[in-house]
């Protein structure tokens, strides 16, 4: 049988199921009609959220607690796996690699992009020419950035070190060398701030006219009007920037994967955290290592996003009640 | 810097002049890739950080692509990405209408499990998936990429249920009086409504499925479906000398996305810049 016709099958036996389900439950009055019409029309990501998310994520739980190659039979190893991990230097130096990059390019780009979106907030001439230049880089991600950048950072007829010897600076190695390699991602990453940027120049210019106005009669300088009215204002804006940044760079695979040919780099200083799960399932078969490589993965996000939100209490501004952004329309 | 009017003269003078020098530099390795797709493999080691190649060589592109079957890659290419594209804005757009507008028990509830799912990682699935398509014999076939893509996904059910809760209740309350089911509403009056989330959320799923590599380099082993970052990631390996040919392949498969960019720039501008708001 074509695999897509079982896969059909299954989708197909879950509709039965839910319109069957569906039927019953409104005709002895459990559910009103509406109700049941919400659920069928959100039933696609449900199936979907069941099938690849939620089913796999238990799935990897238990496997975890096993030992797989995919060949052998599965055997209950309760908890080595994790054992193994605890001592493991190598993912030592995947969670230090890992947490590193996101330290240092989380800030950056964050500073970088606010910074951009302010310039271009000051009703500067050509800010259409600007926005395009600069949100450009972002569309190039992925393989395509990274083997552009192998060159960018290449020792000997690399375009960064070619400008720095203009300056009479003997450049690094870059992704050669086990000090240099992770900056050099870092740099990379900062290439494609014009996503956020843009993020940022609309929350910018949301921020009411009315509170700067208030500020200059009350007489406050240019600084206290930025660390007063814009920083708080925009906040929340940052605050959703940090959060999707830091989940994002505790992810980061196609960069390692390229630069090193999948190896790990000089040093493994390109060893990230995915990159050495992927190393593990896919090149020595280890399933349930890397399931729990998944899992201490999955905790450490949580931790990191539950810190943010804890420390967004103290600087994240929601003003109550204000009819903002949330309920007016942008037409783009 | 803060408020946009009372900025002087100098001041403007300072942000225009730094966005200018910072364009430059953000351009330069874009146009220096440009430059080195058209250089000969000599001009490359003596041209250093000049733009302008001495020797044109337009033959590294028809040479890139004749090095790997570009159009069975392409061709694969475009299947893993519109069939997502047009299965995730449906399904997505489908479930953001139903949050917005249809008044059920547990609504609330399930729309916090999809914005907490925005949180989880997919690498987090990358095993157990692969076992599971392993078990319904998917291995070295496009429906591991093309399939978790086509469920909808949490950020746009939110972009979209955002959209529409701004549009007038009336417009539900008109259609049903008319005698319009949930489903025809939703297809006929607030779909096409919504056009600039549907721009932005195509083009957003575009770009990252035209440029996904992870799941590729898991399940796509033999050239039958192989996609263009693939292609790339094996060139780099390969023929790691061959910069000008590389350069110039690497051209042409971000080409499709800087076309789209521009042609579709305000929606994509306007739709970023609505998703970000919370």
């Amino acid at each position: 049988m074509q695999p897509i016709a079982t896969f059909g099958l299954i989708v197909a036996s879950a509709y039965a199921v839910l319109f069957g389900v569906m039927k019953l439950a409104t005709a002895r009055r459990w559910i009103d009609r509406s109700t049941a019409a919400f659920w069928i029309f959100i039933s696609p990501w449900v199936f979907g959220f069941l099938l690849f998310t939620a089913g796999p994520m238990v799935y990897s739980l238990v496997l975890s607690f096993f030992d797989w190659n995919l060949l052998d039979p599965a055997s209950f190893v309760g908890l080595d796996n994790y054992q193994k991990a605890a001592a493991d230097p190598l993912l030592g130096q995947a969670i230090k690699v890992t947490l590193l990059y996101a330290v240092l390019s989380v800030p950056l780009s964050t500073a970088l992009s606010l910074a951009v979106a302010l310039l271009m907030n000051t009703k500067v001439r050509g800010i259409h020419f600007f926005r395009t230049v600069w949100y450009l880089p972002s569309l190039v991600t992925g393989v395509a950035q990274t083997i552009l950048f192998l060159w960018v950072f290449n020792p000997t007829y690399g375009l960064l070190n070619g400008v720095l010897d203009v300056f009479g600076v003997h450049g690094p190695a870059w992704f050669n060398s086990t000090f240099w390699s992770l900056p050099a991602v870092v740099l990379m990453s900062l290439w494609t701030v014009g996503g956020n940027m843009i993020i940022y120049l609309a929350g910018l210019q949301d921020v009411p006219v009315e509170l700067y106005e208030a500020a200059e009669i009350d007489g406050s300088g240019r600084w206290q009007r930025f660390w007063n009215i814009t920083l708080p204002q925009i906040s929340p804006v940052i605050f959703f920037n940090v959060v999707t940044g830091l989940i994002g760079a505790m992810q980061v695979f196609t960069q390692g994967y390229i630069v090193t040919q999948a190896g790990g780099g000089p040093d493994n200083s390109l060893l990230f955290l995915v990159l050495y799960l992927y190393k593990n399932a896919f090149e020595f078969f280890q399933m349930g290592y890397a399931s729990a490589l998944a899992w201490i993965l999955l905790v450490m996000i949580l931790i990191l996003t539950a810190l943010v939100f804890r420390g967004s209490a103290f600087w994240v501004f929601y003003e109550a009640g204000r009819p903002t952004k949330e309920n007016r329309v942008r037409t783009p | 810097m803060s408020g946009p009017r009372e900025l002087s003269r100098p001041g403007k003078a300072f942000a225009f002049l730094s966005l200018l020098v910072g364009s430059f530099v953000f351009a330069y390795p874009f146009l220096w890739m440009v430059a080195t797709s058209l250089r000969t493999n000599q001009g490359v080691a003596r041209a250093g950080i000049n733009l302008w190649p001495i020797q044109w060589r337009f033959a590294n592109y028809t040479e890139g692509l004749a090095s790997f079957p570009f159009w069975r890659y392409l061709g694969n290419s475009v299947l893993s990405t519109v069939i997502p594209v047009v299965g995730t804005v449906l399904i997505s757009s489908l479930a953001g209408f139903a949050f917005a507008r249809i008044p059920a028990r547990g609504a609330g509830v399930t729309f916090a499990v999809v914005l907490a799912t925005m949180l989880l990682p997919g690498e987090v699935t990358i095993v157990p998936q692969f076992i599971l398509f392993r078990t319904l014999n998917m291995m070295d076939t496009l429906y591991p990429i093309i399939l978790p893509a086509l469920f909808g996904s949490p950020f746009f059910i939110f972009l979209f249920r955002q959209f529409y809760l701004r549009l007038p209740t009336a417009l539900t309350d008109a259609a049903r009086i008319d005698g319009a089911g949930w489903f025809r509403t939703w297809w006929s009056i607030y779909l096409p409504l919504s056009q600039p989330i549907v721009v932005a959320a195509a083009v957003l799923q575009f770009m990252s499925s035209w440029n996904n590599f992870l799941t590729p380099a898991i399940y796509l082993t033999t050239d039958t479906w192989k996609t263009l970052p693939l292609a790339l990631a094996g060139f780099s390996s390969v023929n790691s000398t061959d910069t000008t040919l590389l350069m110039a392949t690497t051209i042409v498969v971000i080409a499709p996305c800087i076309a789209i960019f521009f042609l579709a720039q305000r929606h994509i501008v306007g739709g970023i810049s609505f998703s970000g708001i919370r």
